[in-house]
């Protein structure tokens, strides 16, 4: 989810799209993708480079590209959209494409990029979700088991006060600052003439590089990225509420998608003469 | 707040003449209940409740055991009966009965009910009932497995949350895919495979859910994994670790209804490219899979079509072929079967379970599932309205808009 809007939001549409081209590397199709943007940044009349969205600075990476799609654009990208598409709780006429369709077998990535101060996130400069509203969230969706595990990754400033107030077992958090700090900008691009991505999610893009589905990687790992040295902030995780030891949680368990499978061992018999038309 | 479910079904116990166990508590005719406690977790309570009646065979039920085959005599008794959804009758044999063969002291018929042979007295017969109510109705392991969601993580068995979870419909659909369109021109016959094969089977389900069909023809879509070419069998190969990966690049292209919510079971048939053929899948030991098919669960199936090379070197391309359906629907109905946790593997050796022939399940198959999803939809209902019991002690004051109040 990008929350912000407006051309010098730029790098926050560059973050959660790239997320997106890595997610999507690792095997998880479209059809599983809820992407909210507010989509103004690739036809900007600001867009030097009309049609396109760079993550990086010498312009090598096309994340806006031909297949991008994105569920809620523009306007959709509310706070009740979002947290009906959480809950389920979406007016019938909404199409497939538009919902999460989890089940108590699902794992869930929610990564959110924008501007927050602590304990809120604001949406498209207009509203704000906060984290009890968040948290809260999370409970419906526990109560109506529409997750098995959950992972839940923001890059704001202090964004580390968005998952204080989890509640819900099987959550794991992370975030890019601690309250009262910020979480800044990586490269500014001097063709584009604004900052391109966030220092922690460039580094979040940087480990997920070298994640291929058939990835052992822990989440462990993931923790230790974008130390102060790099990010400047202090970048904070949770994982009291979460059933399992980080250690033990692969990346391509929220990441990437490795099904479940089972050679199918039986058949059953037809007789091809007694099959026929029968009207019941 | 604790949640007590129990699970009462009928059943009967029937002696055929000659087969009365000398150490019956009272003459026949006579009643009694076994109500036993299945364990789930510290809030919810399942018992189950057997009550069964003990009796001699009527006349007419006679006539129809004197039969030459199991098979003979279970259709004849079906007639007979009038059995409800969820009972169970065992018809005790003389142990010198013909109709069960040497070796086989239960035969599982393919509506609801079964034959036993007699011998050991009561608690034999008792044990043999126990068995096959495992077998034909629910057992702990069934009823942990539809409540998994409610049962801590590290307590469910390997069947907990594989089997699809209990929906008012589903979609099932069919898709060819033919990576390879120059070297095969595929014809496949869905539409009558379908009124064939499926419909009867999803008829029998019909007490389930609704069920809605649809076929799909896919052009170069690819598996997304390169098989490994094996010289001695001078085919293609695809090992088990590399299954799961071919799922995710196929998802992309496959689409869904838009308008439908209902959970989509995805039946691929994949006819493999003329240089990639014959392509097989290995199992675990190494041996290529007799179905040359997989399925994950809550999802669907992939079942691959080898074609065979054409007998001459100069065949023009493309080589026209026609699907055998008759095969591809026996692994495709096969792999419906093992989606909604209908399997035949575990059961003990002196077991004969007849098969239920084009109908694809059996009645007290039927009835396995209706346990589960009964159970299941049960237990949504009662945490729903737990939460919004204690909801609404948390927020005495909260708004509910009049329409909704009126759903609740």
């Amino acid at each position: 989810v990008c929350t912000s809007r407006f051309w010098f939001n730029y790098r926050h549409v560059a973050n959660t799209l790239s997320v997106y081209r890595s997610v999507k590397r690792l095997g998880i199709p479209d059809s599983h993708i809820v992407l909210m943007l507010a989509d103004d940044m690739a036809c900007n009349p600001r867009n030097p480079k009309p049609a396109t969205v760079f993550s990086h600075k010498n312009m090598e990476l096309n994340v806006y590209g031909d297949d991008v799609e994105v569920d809620y654009r523009s306007y959709e990208v509310t706070v009740e959209n979002f947290l009906r598409v959480l809950t389920g709780r979406i007016p019938p006429s909404t199409p497939r494409s538009k919902r999460l369709l989890s089940d108590d077998r699902s794992n869930i990535l929610i990564y959110m990029t924008g501007h927050g101060g602590n304990g809120f996130l604001k949406f498209q400069d207009s509203e704000e979700i906060t984290n009890v509203e968040l948290a809260d969230a999370f409970e419906q969706m526990w109560q109506k088991r529409r997750y098995n595990e959950l992972l839940f990754i923001i890059d704001t400033c202090q964004g580390a006060s968005m998952y204080e107030r989890f509640y819900s077992p099987n959550i794991m958090a992370l975030a890019s600052s601690q309250v009262g700090e910020d979480s800044l900008s990586h490269q500014p691009d001097l063709g584009i003439g604004v900052h391109l991505m966030d220092r922690y999610t460039f580094y979040v893009l940087e480990f997920l590089e070298e994640i291929h589905p058939a990835s052992q990687t822990n989440m462990n790992d993931l923790f230790q990225i974008c130390p102060k040295s790099l990010c400047v902030s202090t970048p904070g995780h949770r994982t009291d509420l979460f059933q399992r030891d980080p250690q033990n949680v692969l990346i391509t368990d929220f990441f990437g998608s490795v099904r479940k499978v089972e050679i199918t061992a039986e058949t059953i018999s037809l007789d091809s003469d007694l099959a026929g038309f029968e009207s019941k | 707040a604790c949640a007590q479910l129990q699970l009462a079904a009928p059943v009967a116990l029937v002696f055929a003449p000659g087969s009365v166990p000398g150490d019956l508590p009272r003459p026949l005719p006579f009643r009694d209940v076994q109500e036993t406690e299945i364990p789930v977790n510290l809030r919810t309570s399942v018992t189950s409740r057997y009550e069964t009646v003990y009796r001699s065979t009527t006349a007419r039920e006679e006539a129809a055991l004197d039969v030459a085959t199991a098979r003979e005599a279970d259709a004849a008794l079906h007639l007979l009966q009038d059995a409800s959804v969820g009972s169970l009758t065992l018809y005790v044999v003389p142990e010198t009965s013909p109709l069960l063969p040497q070796g086989v002291s239960v035969y599982v018929g393919k509506h609801r009910s079964a034959l036993v042979r007699a011998g050991g007295g009561l608690a034999a017969l008792r044990t043999r009932l126990q068995q096959l109510t495992q077998v034909m109705s629910f057992t702990a392991t069934s009823i942990a497995a539809a409540l998994s969601d409610r049962v801590p993580d590290g307590q469910l068995g390997p069947d907990a949350r594989r089997h699809l979870k209990s929906s008012l419909g589903y979609e099932i659909t069919f898709s060819l895919l033919n990576p390879d369109p120059k070297s095969h021109d595929v014809d496949w016959d869905i539409e009558d495979a379908v009124n064939r094969y499926v419909q009867p089977v999803l008829d029998k389900l019909s007490l389930v859910a609704n069920f809605s069909v649809d076929s799909q023809i896919l052009y170069y879509a690819v598996l997304g994994v390169t098989p490994r070419f094996d010289k001695e069998s001078s085919s293609f190969l695809l090992s088990t670790h590399s299954l799961p990966h071919v799922i995710n690049p196929v998802e992309a292209r496959l689409g869904s209804s838009a308008a439908s919510l209902y959970p989509v079971l995805n039946f691929l048939l994949y006819v493999p490219e003329r240089s990639h053929s014959p392509l097989y899948i290995q199992d675990k030991d190494g041996a290529p899979v007799p179905t040359n098919a997989f399925h994950s669960p809550r999802w669907g199936g992939i079942m691959i079509y080898n074609v065979e090379a054409p007998a001459s070197p100069q065949a023009s391309l493309p080589l026209h072929v026609d699907v055998d359906m008759v095969r591809v629907m026996e692994v495709f109905l096969a792999q419906l079967r093992l989606l909604f946790g209908l399997s035949r593997e575990e059961l003990p050796p002196e077991f004969l379970l007849e098969s239920p022939g084009n109908e694809g399940l059996a009645d007290w198959e039927l009835d396995r599932l209706l346990w589960a999803h009964t159970v299941e939809n049960i237990a949504t209902v009662s945490t729903t309205l737990t939460s919004l019991a204690q909801l609404l002690d948390k927020i005495g004051n909260i708004v509910i808009k009049d329409d909704v109040a009126s759903e609740v």
